[in-house]
């Protein structure tokens, strides 16, 4: 079966433990997370985990399933219809050219959000492809260093 | 009102009705064991092995429907309970397991004792708690009995620091159980109901397929009844053995690796299959896009997750097991037109008569099978059965009259041998009136045998058959089979301890058994004495269980039988 990517979507309970508990669930199946983001849902007891995952569709299923069997599992989006954005944080020498990368950055809905003597730091958010494309324009700038934050999603 | 952590189990324990806790002390859990002693609410049974102690606390639950109570200290203490954790989660056992654990202060030093247990718990159980403040202990411990016996039930692990069993807080148990993020569904979707019992009332060669959800649902009586409304045949999975009486028409028998040729056949053959309770797991499916390839599927079950996990489900239904078939009632009963499956059961009673579940007697030696089918005839409903892991086992599923649900105890899922013996106990435990039998191998035996001293100190007269070929049976099947005859590490002939010393040396009754005779007189005095036996039958060495289907085979391409000398 043709391995597809995932978005899933999860509501816990803000508690210890938990994400064990769901992370466990694609381990013991030997399967890997891309990425995976956790927060508190502002005014809640819950906490959301965004995870980007691949692998077989019934084997995807099932991992949906054990989720929502979880004690502590609220609710399980699967995303198909989705506004998915990434965050990146790249770090330049500043011998590079400031102006040239800022304007990169602008079309990445992105900018400059730190200068030092050494090195100045590039804030971007995008569609993950979006993110590995400026990932790759900015090669020839030299980075030094690269933060990709993991995807947030919701649903249209 | 305000009282240590320790205290606050014992209450709980009461409060839930507990009668019987297995256990074993230790460092961690002293001040439980404290208030242990100071109580008289419920009985603490010292098993020698806290494998055993879970194993205990399952029988227990098995045989009498309610939640199994096991108690442990920290780090060898849980880590040899683990096992039986396993076990229960495989075979959706309602447990609740309490821990020690180092103090709060000592957690993540590597202390003495120490072991993260909730992180080795977390992938057996159904859901385990690290209690960090004993104000919390009340909620936990009834959440806890509730999660284990509500939904698909299991195993729940409460792993306490030293520190909080000591710790005062206030203890109120009154304050209803509040999960808002689980719901398990219990009454099936009707409009699903509906359309499944459509699907019934037209097929021309449907089958009921008996899991064991029906046993924990309590829903054997209901089942047995929509089976005899519908005049449906029906096969029963090693879970469900009981389900139906083992002379009850429509019963084809066990289905599996191990069932019987009709049983696979029907389902080969079926048009419908009614799912009730069962999990299509692999060594009852045989090879999957063989597993019933004419059918649709109804699948009944409580857990969201096992529908379609293997094979997809025309008409799914999550629900429990009760609830629905009640419904279904309902809906076919002035449907139901009996003369409508003559062709089909007549088919299904040619497969019987082709191929029937049997073996061949022999003068010189005894049959293992025949043990199993003699402590039918001699105890039948009397006795509850429970056994090893093993051919003993399976001859146990396919021979045994089973007449009554929660009468068979067995480790299906996990397959864990030692499992009989410590489960016969807490069978003995909560059906005091019946007969514990333990049926086991050579090999089985040996894995818990240190319990024969719980067993005798606790007078639970269990009575272990061993059915003893001198081998590691199964294993040395398979290697007849597939790998050449090449026998390795299972010939047990060099390996025999003395049994009846053995037992002896507890405080029990041995039995040396070679003839028929003999094992009459042997089970009959030790049923009529009442004691801890062992009775070491020795059986015809190279028996295979047959039929089989081979792993990963079709259903309805068995083995049949083996000659081997």
């Amino acid at each position: 079966m043709a391995d597809a990517r995932r978005v899933i979507s999860v509501i816990v309970i803000n508690e210890a433990s938990v994400l064990s508990r769901v992370t466990d669930l694609f381990s013991g199946r030997g399967y890997n997370i891309e990425s995976l983001t956790v927060a508190p849902v502002p005014d809640s007891k819950y906490s959301r985990l965004t995870i980007v995952t691949s692998g077989s569709v019934r084997v995807s299923e099932q991992i949906v399933k054990q989720l929502h069997k979880l004690i502590p599992v609220l609710k399980v989006y699967e995303h198909a219809d989705l506004v998915e954005k990434e965050m990146a944080l790249v770090k330049f020498p500043s011998s590079e050219s400031p102006s040239d990368i800022s304007a990169l950055a602008s079309a990445y809905n992105g900018g400059i959000v730190n200068v030092g003597e050494e090195t100045i730091i590039v804030m971007i958010a995008d569609e993950p492809k979006r993110v590995s494309n400026f990932l790759n324009l900015v090669k020839r700038y030299h980075p030094k260093e690269i933060v990709r934050s993991g995807s947030v999603a919701l649903e249209r | 009102m305000q009282m240590s952590g320790a205290q606050m189990v014992i209450e709980a324990l009461i409060a839930e009705g507990v009668d019987t806790v297995f256990g074993y002390p230790g460092g961690a859990i002293m001040n439980v064991y404290d208030e242990i002693y100071k109580q008289d609410g419920f009985e603490h049974i010292l098993t020698r092995h806290e494998q055993a102690s879970v194993h205990a606390a399952e029988g227990y639950a098995k045989a009498s429907g309610k939640v199994g109570v096991a108690m442990i200290t920290s780090g060898p203490g849980f880590t040899n309970a683990v096992t039986g954790l396993a076990d229960a989660y495989m075979d959706s056992i309602p447990l609740v397991v309490i821990s020690g654990q180092v103090p709060m202060s000592l957690i993540g030093t590597d202390a003495f004792q120490e072991i993260d247990a909730v992180g080795i718990s977390r992938s057996c159980t159904k859901h385990n708690y690290l209690v960090t403040d004993a104000s919390e202990l009340p909620r936990i411990l009834k959440e806890a009995f509730y999660i284990a016996a509500s939904g698909r039930p299991g195993p729940i692990h409460i792993d306490i620091p030293k520190d909080v069993t000591a710790q005062i807080a206030e203890f109120d148990y009154s304050k209803p159980v509040e999960l808002e993020t689980y719901k398990p569904t219990v009454k099936g979707n009707s409009r699903q109901i509906r359309k499944a019992v459509d699907a019934i009332v037209n097929a021309k060669r449907p089958l009921f397929y008996l899991g064991g959800g029906i046993i924990n649902s309590n829903a054997s009586e209901e089942v047995r009844q929509f089976v005899a409304m519908t005049g449906i045949p029906a096969v029963e999975t090693f879970m469900a053995r009981g389900t139906l009486r083992y002379d009850d028409e429509l019963l084809i028998s066990m289905l599996g690796m191990h069932g019987s040729y009709a049983a696979n056949m029907a389902m080969s053959e079926t048009d419908l299959v009614i799912a009730l309770g069962a999990r299509f797991d692999d060594r009852v499916t045989g090879k999957l896009s063989e597993f019933a390839k004419n059918a649709d599927i109804i699948h009944v079950d409580i857990d969201p997750a096992s529908i379609s996990k293997l094979v997809n489900a025309h008409y799914p239904i999550v629900g429990d097991v009760k609830g629905v078939v009640i419904a279904m009632m309902e809906l076919i009963a002035d449907k139901v037109n009996k003369s409508r499956y003559e062709s089909w059961l007549e088919t299904i009673a040619n497969f019987e008569k082709l191929h029937p579940l049997s073996y061949q007697e022999e003068d010189d030696v005894i049959k293992p099978q025949w043990v199993v089918e003699r402590i039918g005839e001699l105890l039948g409903d009397q006795a509850n059965i429970s056994t090893d892991v093993g051919q003993h086992q399976m001859w146990a599923a396919q021979f045994y009259p089973f007449t009554r649900a929660r009468q068979f105890i067995s480790s299906g899922g996990l397959g864990t041998m030692g499992f009989g013996f410590p489960a016969a106990m807490g069978v003995k435990r909560a059906d005091r009136d019946r007969v514990s039998i333990n049926i086991t191998g050579d090999g089985s035996i040996l894995m818990n045998i240190q319990e024969l001293m719980t067993a005798v100190e606790n007078k639970l007269p269990v009575i272990n058959v061993i059915l003893n070929n001198q081998y590691l049976g199964m294993v040395r099947q398979w290697q007849t089979l597939f790998y050449d005859k090449r026998h390795s590490s299972t010939d047990l002939s060099a390996g025999q301890p003395n049994f009846t010393m053995l037992v002896e040396s507890f405080g029990g009754v041995g039995y040396e058994v070679t003839t028929k005779a003999e094992f009459d007189a042997a089970l009959k005095d030790a049923v009529e004495k009442n004691v801890v036996a062992l009775i070491n039958v020795s059986v015809a060495r190279l028996e295979n269980v047959m039929p089989m289907v081979p792993s990963g085979g079709s259903l309805f391409n068995m083995m049949l039988a083996s000659k081997e000398k």
